[in-house]
């Protein structure tokens, strides 16, 4: 497992989940098999054929202050919880600031924002309008806000790419401290999209659940009876550190990031390519570029968003790439699909497992679909051997997208 | 009836607090809205739409910038 580039440490986490307000509730309610999806009750909700999301467990407008709030768009709000938590938790205290870069991006930017400044617009005119507008609905506007907060002059970037932008925003950010451009960077996605338009779009696409009798069920991924994805919210960031720099100023290291693959489909704007062959390539291209085999990798973070057409094809990939050996997590049945925050909170569910040696569950998996040859964990979390073990976080998105990014125990 | 110069000034104060977070109280009439109280230019813009909303004042951009004190603010609205 060596390779003769920069060694690229975790030494922060930070997460605002549908399961928790912060990383320690986030994950032990995952490790309870809880589901983070809950009734909406807003007055919408009748124009929807949707009734059901996995809103964030604590309301950001409780966290910050009010001030703070209104000039953020959810999207910006649930990033800079997540940043400042991996923040403080990474306990830097002296960085050169221009080596220290963020890399924060989201699968749709403030939406939300778009929206209710354009009714606002209509019905009191453009004097109206927040002057905070277009900085809350700039799809970068939370990795520019990150990167005022910490001083971030490396370079602040946001990366856009559906539902792979977060693991996409931590391979970049590997790339950034292993090109030399930054010591430190923050990386991560985040994601607010629970608005009755975005609901009504993709349930078009026929993409959602419609599980309105059992919504904590309607997120199964591999399950027979899958009927569609579960819209989440919220954000995962990780604070990504040369080795060098870490060890220098005596960090606790909770894991390395060892390398990511990128590709792309070059099929479908929305649906997966039905052999996975971009799939395939992007872990291919994920173990040459962390130095590590398929027996190094012990678990995979799938992306098994419990859509029926991409469940089944991802784990034929594992299979064909990695083998049947690893333990493999669908952890959206518990937090649902946090699309653009999906590859940050699952990165920070997968350097945990590799730290803790478990694997988090599968929830709602009662009958397991034809074609399935890999080890799923269902139901309850499972151990992971000790030694040194390495895993995957899966992420893929509509414009066909695929991302693979793969860490390594410490 | 006119309002007072101190009505208008917890009146600002509040408006103040509620955009920037500043403590009503630290908003005091001789306080620079740059140097002072760290209010930048796109505040000052929701700033001037909510006293607009308060005192029925319309504050002109042209007029906005050269309102460099609470002081000048409430001797605007006083008109």
């Amino acid at each position: 497992m060596s390779t003769d580039q920069v060694r690229v440490v975790v030494t922060g986490l930070g997460a605002t989940t549908p399961l928790g307000g912060d990383v320690a509730s986030s994950w032990s309610a995952l490790l309870a098999g809880q589901s983070g999806v809950r009734n909406l009750t807003e007055d919408w909700v009748d124009s929807v054929p949707v009734k059901f999301a996995a809103r964030a467990a604590v309301d950001p407008t409780e966290v910050l202050p009010r001030p703070e709030s209104r000039r953020l768009d959810r999207t910006e709000q649930f990033a800079l919880i997540a940043a400042r938590e991996a923040w403080a938790h990474a306990a830097i205290d002296k960085v050169d600031s221009e080596r220290l870069g963020v890399v924060v991006g989201s699968g749709i930017g403030g939406i939300t924002t778009i929206l209710d400044a354009y009714d606002t617009f209509k019905e009191k005119g453009w004097k109206r309008l927040s002057p905070y507008t277009v900085p809350m609905l700039m799809p970068n506007g939370a990795a520019g806000w990150i990167g005022i907060e910490i001083g971030a002059r490396a370079g602040v970037h946001a990366t856009v790419s559906a539902c792979a932008t977060g693991a996409e925003s931590i391979g970049y950010a590997i790339e950034m401290i292993r090109s030399g451009r930054a010591d430190v960077v923050v990386a991560g996605g985040t994601e607010a999209a629970i608005h009755p338009l975005n609901i009504g779009s993709f349930a078009a696409m026929r993409a959602m659940s419609t599980r309105n009798d059992e919504p904590q069920r309607a997120s199964r991924p591999w399950d027979k009876n899958r009927d569609g994805f579960v819209l989440g919210e919220g954000a995962g960031i990780v604070v990504l550190e040369s080795e060098e720099h870490a060890l220098a100023r005596g960090a606790k290291i909770y894991g390395v990031a060892a390398g990511v693959g990128y590709s792309a489909d070059a099929h479908h704007i929305a649906q997966p390519e039905p052999t996975g062959a971009g799939v395939m390539l992007a872990m291919r291209r994920v173990l040459e570029n962390s130095g590590l085999t398929g027996q190094d990798i012990k678990h995979v973070n799938a992306h098994a968003t419990s859509t029926p057409a991409g469940d089944v094809v991802e784990t034929r990939a594992i299979k064909e790439v990695i083998g049947d050996h690893p333990l493999v997590s669908g952890t959206k049945s518990m937090t649902g699909h946090l699309l653009g925050g999906a590859g940050g909170i699952e990165s920070v569910f997968t350097i945990l497992a590799l730290h803790e040696r478990i694997a988090p569950g599968t929830i709602n998996l009662d009958d397991l679909d034809d074609g399935i040859e890999v080890d799923i964990v269902r139901g309850a979390p499972r151990k992971l051997p000790d030694g040194q073990i390495a895993a995957i976080n899966n992420s893929f998105g509509f414009g066909g997208h695929d991302v693979a990014v793969a860490f390594t125990s410490v | 009836m006119a309002l007072t110069e101190q009505e208008i000034l917890a009146g600002v104060g509040k408006i103040i607090n509620e955009i920037t977070g500043i403590p009503a109280d630290e908003v005091t009439p001789e306080k620079s809205f740059v140097d002072d109280l760290d209010i930048d230019s796109l505040s000052m813009v929701e700033i001037a739409v909510a006293a607009q909303d308060e005192f029925g004042v319309e504050i002109p951009d042209d007029k906005l910038k050269d309102l460099k004190t609470v002081k000048d603010v409430i001797g605007f609205i006083q008109g």
